[in-house]
């Protein structure tokens, strides 16, 4: 729905993401907001944003594979740890510097990813939602037990990593990472948001709606399926090599199964299938997600006798029953319903 | 030689524990196309309430087993019909989520009814004392779990052939619209499904608690239940039960003699192993259906 007196004279304003004067003034009203926001945010809100931003980048990667691929993964955490392992192992063991290590990382990642997404080419639904889990089983099983068979992942202790450099700066407080990260986070996002408009995200959807549909119009299927693991697992790569850097550590713990389930939560919350959804529903669930650490105390207090109990489930049941009611309530999630304010307003008093 | 009995019969009732589970799976899927990724979840309810009867409140063990199956009626009914009924219809990933999502909520229910520290059955459901059978030596807990696992599946293979809701669960399972035809009530059989799975697995769950402890870790074997489920087909009763002993028995074997080699914890790992090969061999696992779509 368009703005009233709003018309496009050419294709490439039909196009645009970034459409009238009042969009890109408040755009770039944003860059500047968000570059600018050490300014005014203190440490505890800039890591806050460090980690949801390079969560957001790990679900962007879920979101091109399963939101709009259609493809399915449980198991998509096992992916970030590998990008995180492979930057950590290069870094230790052969003296990589970070900026080395990073398409390493972005290559690690994608290509156990593609094997992987190998059984998507003879399975899909639920079938490869469970290939997904067994990877990530296997996954979680050989980096503690890799010292054993020759990879050097530090076994249980896990590796710790220098602080990544550039130039003469060592990135070491929140807000160097923060800028760091954010680069990230805005290129991945540019080109998550780019990518689902043309010919290979078009295809993406005609296999998520009807594969069969696709292939009899010529679409092919394997490449492309594999091609949709191949990206979202790239992208997992980034977030790892991020997530072990911004760490400090590589260990297997701070990859579990729950955060995969947790993404494809984020995923329905926010809006399945649409970039900006997989951004709000990250931000809304991880923002719910520390509110709830932050207040879980406060009701212990209430209740002594079981203050540890409610500290160590009250999150757990908390976001589930968030999740569990946007998929009855709201299964097109926040992205909808955000849109449907829009429009409404944009037609404010003339609304038929 | 005797090594290997060991972790021969050791596998054989695992792997029949696994079969149940991946029969309540298997039941729900029949029925409704759902996968229930919360099954393991449900095995902890059975094991925590039994436990509460005959640990807390010294119950005898008849009775502590109806109970874990009265909780059971009374999740599953309640999960399909506030959980599950809204989403018939939607699209699989949110009836994906939903599951994983009841699966985080039960596992966080549990945490905050029962703790976080693992429990032992004491005094035991089950008498302590191995059995000797020639060489092998076997734990009483395993024998009692097998006669319990025969007498479900007998119960099972006689209520799907002879009693009516099992024939209409049948029928829902073929076709949902000529199910209907015949004037069944397939969202009955749907609510049946997830009551028979619940209980099911609750079962399966006292089982292994008593052998194993109570522990939120115990919800694992739902995973590798999905596992199980993967290598004998979606669709097949007995596959669930075969594929069950084949991943209980290469499990045991495995950590039996790989684990050594590589530093433990090859398990899990084994039995998802397996499935993702035998899914690239048999991508409908070895009893399901293989589906011809049209567009």
């Amino acid at each position: 729905m368009q703005p009233a007196g709003t018309f496009n004279m050419s294709y490439s304003q039909d196009m645009a993401i970034v459409r009238t004067r009042f969009q890109w003034g408040a755009f770039i009203g944003f860059l500047i907001f968000s570059f600018t926001l050490p300014l005014y945010a203190g440490d505890y809100w800039l890591g806050l944003i460090n980690i949801i931003a390079i969560t957001i980048i790990a679900v962007l990667g879920l979101n091109i594979l399963t939101g709009y691929c259609g493809q399915i993964s449980i198991g998509h955490s096992a992916f970030v740890a590998i990008g995180a392992y492979t930057a950590a192992i290069l870094a230790d063991h052969l003296g990589f510097s970070a900026w080395a290590a990073l398409p390493c990382s972005i290559l690690a990642a994608s290509l156990i990813g593609l094997i992987f997404g190998l059984p998507a080419l003879r399975v899909k639904g639920f079938y490869l939602a469970m290939t997904t889990l067994g990877g990530w089983f296997i996954i979680s099983w050989l980096i503690p037990h890799g010292d054993n068979l020759g990879i050097p992942t530090g076994g249980v202790y896990g590796l710790a990593v220098a602080r990544p450099t550039l130039g003469n700066i060592v990135i070491n407080t929140e807000t160097e990472f923060f800028y760091l990260i954010m680069v990230f986070t805005l290129v991945a996002v540019f080109l998550a948001k780019n990518l689902t408009r043309t010919r290979i995200g078009r295809a993406f959807v005609a296999i998520r709606d009807n594969d069969l549909a696709a292939e009899v119009l010529g679409i092919n299927l394997s490449y492309h399926k594999l091609l949709a693991f191949f990206i979202a697992c790239a992208f997992a790569g980034v977030a790892g090599w991020l997530k072990v850097y911004y760490l400090g550590y590589a260990h297997m713990d701070h990859y579990p199964l729950m955060d995969s389930i947790w993404w494809l939560g984020m995923l329905i919350v926010g809006g399945l299938g649409s970039t900006m959804g997989a951004i709000y529903g990250t931000a809304f669930l991880m923002l719910l997600w520390e509110g709830a650490a932050v207040l879980s105390p406060e009701i212990g207090k209430a209740f002594p006798g079981v203050a540890l109990q409610i500290f160590a489930s009250s999150t757990q049941i908390l976001i589930g029953l968030v999740i569990a009611l946007f998929i009855v309530f709201e299964p097109r999630g926040i992205n909808h319903r955000w849109q449907i304010f829009k429009s409404y307003y944009r037609l404010w008093p003339f609304s038929h | 030689m005797e090594e290997f009995l060991r972790y021969l019969t050791t596998g054989i009732s695992l792997g029949l524990i696994y079969g149940l589970v991946a029969l309540g799976f298997v039941l729900v899927y029949k029925s409704s196309r759902i996968l229930n990724f919360a099954v393991g979840e449900f095995m902890l309810i059975g094991a925590y309430v039994a436990w509460t009867f005959r640990v807390l409140l010294h119950w005898p063990i008849p009775a502590c087993f109806v109970m874990a199956i009265i909780a059971a009626i009374i999740m599953g009914w309640t999960i399909e019909r506030v959980a599950i009924r809204p989403l018939i219809g939607q699209p699989i990933l949110g009836v994906i989520m939903m599951t994983l999502a009841l699966m985080v909520i039960i596992r966080g229910v549990v945490l905050l009814a029962w703790g976080a520290i693992g429990k032992a059955y004491n005094p035991p459901l089950f008498p302590g004392t191995a059995i000797h059978l020639g060489d092998i030596v076997i734990r009483q807990e395993y024998v009692w779990g097998l006669v319990v696992v025969v007498i479900m599946f007998i119960i099972f293979t006689y209520f799907f052939r002879f009693s009516r809701a099992g024939l209409a669960m049948r029928a829902t399972s073929e076709d949902h619209q000529l199910a209907r035809g015949t004037g069944i009530r397939v969202k009955t059989v749907f609510s049946q499904s997830w009551i028979i799975c619940a209980i099911v697995a609750s079962i399966a769950g006292v089982i292994l608690a008593s052998s194993q402890g109570v522990d939120i870790r115990l919800a694992n074997v739902g995973l590798v239940a999905v596992a199980v489920v993967l290598v004998g087909g979606l669709e097949s009763v007995p596959g669930a039960i075969v594929a069950g002993l084949i991943i209980g028995v290469a499990e045991q074997m495995a950590k039996g003699y790989i684990d050594p080699w590589v530093g433990g914890g090859m398990e899990t790992v084994f039995a998802f192993g397996i499935a993702i090969i035998s899914l690239l061999i048999w991508p409908y696992g070895l009893f399901g259906l293989r589906r011809i779509e049209r567009i």
